[in-house]
């Protein structure tokens, strides 16, 4: 296909260089005026992106900060704006993400694992791989409607639980975690491989000792990644637990709970215009966490990646 | 008795270094076993998605015509999806992803053409994590940002009583800046592997920056940009809840962006938040309405992967 085009490019100079002298002069600075001309629309562009993120957090910031203050922190929500406070989501959003690091970590690693190191690079191997693929592009509210299915109904008899709840969020960000695992374990050299082998190390010795450790700075960031994900993420929580308003904080595996994404969607859903301000307020909230753990994320990969480039 | 001393040791370190290999060999085939359930899981993933919405779709459709369900009928329960059917559903969904679609398709473009052509490594480094900020904030934030922000505006510019406080366009552009940063990524790897010496042939004859991109790059790395297209509407496709804080719900099959809409996924959270008990006829409804999204989505990226994919081999 580029071919053609430069055939198209040739042409263009062709019929350029037949015109007369001035001809030319005049369509050369037409052409330079066209591409300044453009340059201008790729940088608006960019520009036009970022200025939405900087809207979206200045509209965040100023509808919210005014809200935000250790009270808001440490109460329950409410039926009056001014005393409603995120207890309850933040306590269940730290119990979603920890019990969905704990079931998804030792799986999403493992399977990693398996399809780098152990498996064969056979038919079916490459059926799990692009089996992960598609699943990493199912919409999040589909994975809500397995969850409502399998662990709510079929599992825990209807009830709406914080373990439902994180087992439903697990098969959503596995795949994340599997395919940055699987880069991580690409990218470990396989001369580290061979030598362990020619030591007379077997298979998961070499995992154990040499694969597991080089590639655990990648697996890490995107474990985190992963969990960013199921924190921010509202739509099959939405669907697991439609209870909205959480009085309470979750005390066990199977008490009923809510998180921030959620208390947020019920904020904004309210019809008083006061509920937004607090609405706002949780979203500061929700993408401090968020921010400083994609930071944390980043952190990881850049010092990792200086150490392989040493 | 010295040397029956040496043997014994001798033979004892042989048994101990064999007790020891077996022990390693039998560790290494407990941890495959675990591994190999560890990847079952992905298997079983999609199969208890595909089984359970199948079954349940067909006890839908075991009560109700699958025409009811397309165009519905006003034989049915009002508000019920049988009365107005899937496809004003469809249309929705349809309407905010092709706006978020060409937002998204702009603005990505443009974004990954500067990048990939004209911007300095350093410049580049520098905006592309600020672009993949934006990927990373919660859909939920997007929809609070598409109501009380872009909605204003845009009653700003159309006026207040022709554009309705729930509407398709604040949904599809705040969509369409969601999902920028995938098709500027796609499309700027798609970019990047357009080998240098096409480049340099076009700059050799005196083509400008500008006819570079738009005559040799862009044309060699189309189907990647083609992919990067397909995908985010899939992704738009399959979004739930800025559509669900934003769009609306009222299910209208409409070409009128400044209209209240419903989408497919904001239908299921809406069921869903209601009373349903399990085997009830709106339970199973949106378990019919998951069936047809997930097949939009999948047909979609695997279409989007294939493209992908032939795009890879013309390089490699």
């Amino acid at each position: 296909m580029g071919y053609f085009s430069i055939q198209a490019a040739v042409r263009v100079d062709v019929i350029n260089q037949s015109s007369p002298e001035q001809n030319r002069k005049r369509s050369k600075a037409t052409r330079a005026w066209r591409d300044r001309v453009f340059v201008v629309g790729f940088v608006a562009a960019i520009v036009i992106g970022i200025a939405g993120l900087a809207a979206l957090l200045i509209d965040v910031l100023v509808d919210g900060l005014p809200f935000l203050n250790y009270d808001f922190l440490s109460s329950y929500a409410s039926r009056k704006p001014l005393e409603s406070g995120i207890l309850a989501p933040l306590v269940g959003t730290v119990w979603i993400v920890g019990m969905t690091a704990v079931f998804t970590i030792p799986i999403g690693v493992g399977m990693a694992i398996y399809l780098e190191e152990f498996a064969s690079k056979n038919r079916l191997s490459r059926l799990i791989d692009l089996n992960i693929a598609n699943l990493a592009g199912v919409p999040s509210v589909i994975y809500g409607l397995l969850g409502l299915a399998v662990f709510v109904q079929f599992l825990f008899n209807g009830s709406r639980n914080v373990t439902a709840g994180a087992l439903t969020m697990t098969l959503l960000v596995l795949p994340i975690v599997v395919i940055a695992s699987q880069e991580a374990i690409k990218a470990v050299p396989s001369s580290y491989r061979d030598a362990a082998y020619a030591m007379g190390a077997n298979r998961w010795q070499v995992v154990k000792t040499v694969v597991l450790p080089q590639a655990l700075p990648g697996m890490m960031s995107g474990i985190i990644l992963a969990l960013s994900r199921a924190i921010g993420e509202s739509a099959p929580i939405l669907i697991i637990s439609s209870l909205v308003w959480v009085t309470f904080v979750p005390a066990s595996p199977d008490s009923k709970f809510t998180v921030l994404p959620l208390q947020i969607f019920t904020w904004i859903s309210q019809p008083q215009h006061e509920f937004r301000g607090i609405a706002a307020a949780a979203i500061i909230v929700l993408l401090a966490v968020l921010l400083s753990m994609n930071g944390i994320a980043i952190w990881i990969r850049s010092k990792y990646q200086v150490r392989s480039d040493q | 008795m010295s040397t029956t001393t040496e043997l014994d040791n001798k033979n004892d370190l042989l048994a101990r270094v064999a007790r020891r290999r077996h022990r390693q060999q039998a560790e290494q085939a407990a941890v495959t076993w675990l591994l190999r359930i560890a990847a079952l899981i992905s298997i079983l993933t999609t199969a208890g998605i595909v089984i359970i919405l199948v079954v349940q779709s067909m006890g839908y459709f075991a009560e109700v015509s699958v025409w009811d369900f397309l165009k519905g009928s006003d034989l049915a329960p009002p508000f019920s999806l049988q009365q107005f059917g899937v496809v004003s559903l469809v249309g929705g969904t349809l309407l905010v992803a092709l706006i978020a679609g060409l937002v998204s398709l702009t603005l990505g473009l443009g974004a990954a053409i500067f990048l990939s052509e004209y911007a300095p490594e350093r410049l580049r480094r520098f905006l592309k994590p600020i672009l993949e900020v934006l990927a990373g904030i919660p859909t939920v934030v997007y929809g609070y940002f598409a109501l009380t922000f872009v909605t204003p505006i845009l009653q700003g510019i159309f006026g207040a009583d022709r554009v309705i406080v729930f509407n398709a366009l604040s949904a599809g552009l705040v969509m369409g800046l969601m999902i920028m940063p995938m098709v500027s990524t796609l499309s700027e790897d798609a970019m990047v592997a357009v080998p240098r010496s096409l480049r340099d042939a076009a700059y050799a004859l005196g083509a400008t920056r500008f006819e570079v991109a738009t005559k040799v790059v862009i044309p060699a790395a189309l189907s990647g940009i083609v992919a990067s297209f397909i995908l985010a509407v899939s992704r738009a496709i399959g979004e739930t809840m800025i559509v669900k804080i934003a769009a609306g719900a009222t299910p209208n099959l409409t070409l009128n962006p400044l209209e209240s809409i419903q989408a497919m996924t904001a239908y299921i959270v809406q069921v869903s938040l209601g009373e349903t008990p399990q085997g009830s006829i709106e339970y199973k409804t949106i378990f019919a309405v998951g069936l047809l999204l997930f097949v939009m989505t999948l047909a979609m990226n695997i279409v989007g992967r294939w493209v992908i994919s032939r795009f890879r081999q013309q390089y490699e």
